[in-house]
């Protein structure tokens, strides 16, 4: 009997598994279908816009700073020991451009803008505010998570292309101003071994993660349990869950678009 | 007791003045049956309430009436239509007929109380700015409710955000209005100014009002039709005064307010 029961909660917890996968899936394409169907909600996408990319434009600047100073540092006393310093341009700017820039930049929306996110959402849902809009026929995916959709899928790109222009700033001002690594080679290798395949990279990077940030969060917020730990436990999991998928997406398009 | 192993106590079952009508309703959530066959039927332009154990049902009961939650069998008939057979898209338009206030009122924390009643209109409307001004203005008048349109919801007390929420659950001038433990967390004055509020909002726009509640026996004096909700099932159903003197023994102890070891027996969770 013991064995038998330990067969039906395995058999339980994978068919709970499909469950989840499913609803998760079935959310994010519903949110997707009801963001270009109308009534159409530009004031809550420019709201959200606010709040996802403004508000998150001076942290982005921030940490695109040091990151690029630091690459610029440590580009310079690698790069350095083969006498191309010359290289730092190159070095910094692809660095951010195809990998740092999209993959730090979702990662600290994520944090920031993403947890808020979840957070609203599953405060939301534990004090039946969804539940409200649902009974008076407003559609709550239409109007809470479409408009967050879109704004993410403007935001993370914009963000992205901050980050990678301060970043490499940053890279100049280390490398060149302060370590002493050549100003013109390091401008022309920008030019010269940046192609357009390394942006278009960095900005199809910036679009999976946003959609990915924004499906994880409002996910979780969106499904909090009515319980005491139930907004912090969403608010964590979406985090974590948006960290771990960013890395994991940023693998395979890397691997896809090389 | 009627063949469903109901005791009703009124001949309100079949009656054609009815806004709902509930049938054979069944819902369970895995291997918990909460809802066991519900026949209830909710009298047009009177205010039922539906009392019972906590787990016996009544909030899921409720839910089903709102349309937030879809029964796995049986069927709920709300102003002549079926619910249990609609799309989605069409039970909006029975939700449109519907206004409901929330247990803890469910007001929009980032709005204020202005914005939050004049919600309903602002999205499900084409009146103008002015006429949805009036509209929200007339309806937080009728609730008791001056001076607070900028306020915010966390900065009223939990009596006045009640009465927001029951302004926003008007505003659009509902059929049928659903609430849900109104009266929690109120201490007693609030509660009967509440009820007070109750009846004279169903009195002045005829609303058919269903409404859960612990508040027995006091919210007796509010109702006109009285459902005992128990294990699932309406165990008793009629006025008040027929409820009370139906000399039912779970009822009576329900009323009595045994001590948790009954709880069991009442099918308390």
């Amino acid at each position: 009997m013991v064995v038998a029961d330990l067969i039906v909660d395995f058999g339980e917890s994978i068919l709970d598994g499909i469950d989840a996968l499913g609803k998760f899936i079935l959310f994010m394409l519903g949110a997707a279908y009801y963001a270009l169907t109308p009534p159409y909600k530009p004031r809550l996408m420019i709201r959200q816009i606010r709040i996802i990319g403004a508000e998150s434009f001076f942290l982005i600047v921030l940490i695109s700073a040091f990151t690029g100073m630091v690459l610029g540092l440590q580009g310079y006393n690698s790069l350095r020991r083969f006498g191309s310093e010359g290289a730092l341009g190159t070095l910094v700017s692809l660095t951010l451009v195809r990998e740092l820039g999209p993959v730090l930049a979702a990662l600290m929306i994520a944090a920031r803008a993403g947890s808020a996110m979840a957070a609203e959402l599953g405060s939301m849902q534990t004090t039946e505010q969804i539940d409200a809009l649902t009974v008076m026929a407003i559609n709550p995916i239409q109007y809470l998570v479409s408009p967050r959709l879109l704004a993410g899928i403007i935001s993370f790109p914009l963000l992205t292309s901050v980050f990678d222009v301060i970043g490499i700033w940053g890279g100049y001002m280390i490398g060149v101003v302060l370590m002493g690594a050549p100003g013109s080679s390091y401008m022309n290798g920008i030019a010269t071994y940046m192609t357009k395949h390394d942006i278009i990279t960095g900005i199809v990077k910036s679009l999976v993660f946003g959609i990915v940030v924004i499906w994880v969060c409002c996910y979780k917020g969106y499904h909090a349990k009515r319980m005491a730990t139930g907004v912090s436990r969403a608010t964590t999991e979406a985090v974590v869950l948006s960290s771990v998928l960013i890395l994991a997406w940023d693998y395979f398009l890397t691997a896809v678009m090389l | 007791m009627n063949k469903d192993g109901n005791i009703a106590t009124n001949g309100a079952h079949g009656t054609d003045q009815n806004a709902i009508a509930v049938r054979d309703l069944r819902k369970r959530f895995g291997r918990q049956v909460v809802l066991d066959g519900v026949n209830l039927e909710v009298p047009g332009a009177m205010v039922t309430c539906i009392v019972g154990p906590s787990g016996g049902g009544k909030t899921v009961l409720l839910k089903h009436l709102n349309l937030l939650m879809r029964a796995d069998s049986g069927s709920i008939i709300i102003d002549g239509d079926d619910v249990t057979r609609l799309s989605n898209r069409a039970l909006n338009q029975v939700r449109e007929k519907l206004g409901m206030l929330f247990q803890a009122g469910a007001l929009f924390d980032s709005m204020s109380i202005f914005e939050n009643v004049a919600f309903p209109l602002v999205e499900k409307t084409d009146l103008s700015d002015d006429e949805i001004e009036a509209r929200v203005r007339d309806t937080l008048n009728s609730v008791g409710l001056e001076g607070v349109d900028n306020k915010f919801p966390s900065e009223l007390s939990g009596g006045m955000q009640k009465r927001a929420a029951l302004a926003r659950a008007l505003v659009h001038r509902p059929k049928i209005l659903m609430l849900d433990e109104p009266t929690t967390g109120l201490d007693p004055a609030r509660t009967g100014a509440i009820h007070r509020l109750i009846r004279e909002t169903q009195q002045k726009y005829g609303l058919t009002v269903v409404m859960v509640s612990h508040d027995v026996p006091q919210v007796f004096e509010v109702c006109d039709r009285v459902a005992f909700i128990h294990r699932g099932q309406i165990r008793l159903y009629g006025t008040p005064q027929e409820v009370t003197s139906a000399h039912d023994e779970i009822f009576d102890r329900f009323l009595a307010g045994r001590a948790a070891g009954d709880g069991a027996e009442l099918g308390a969770n």
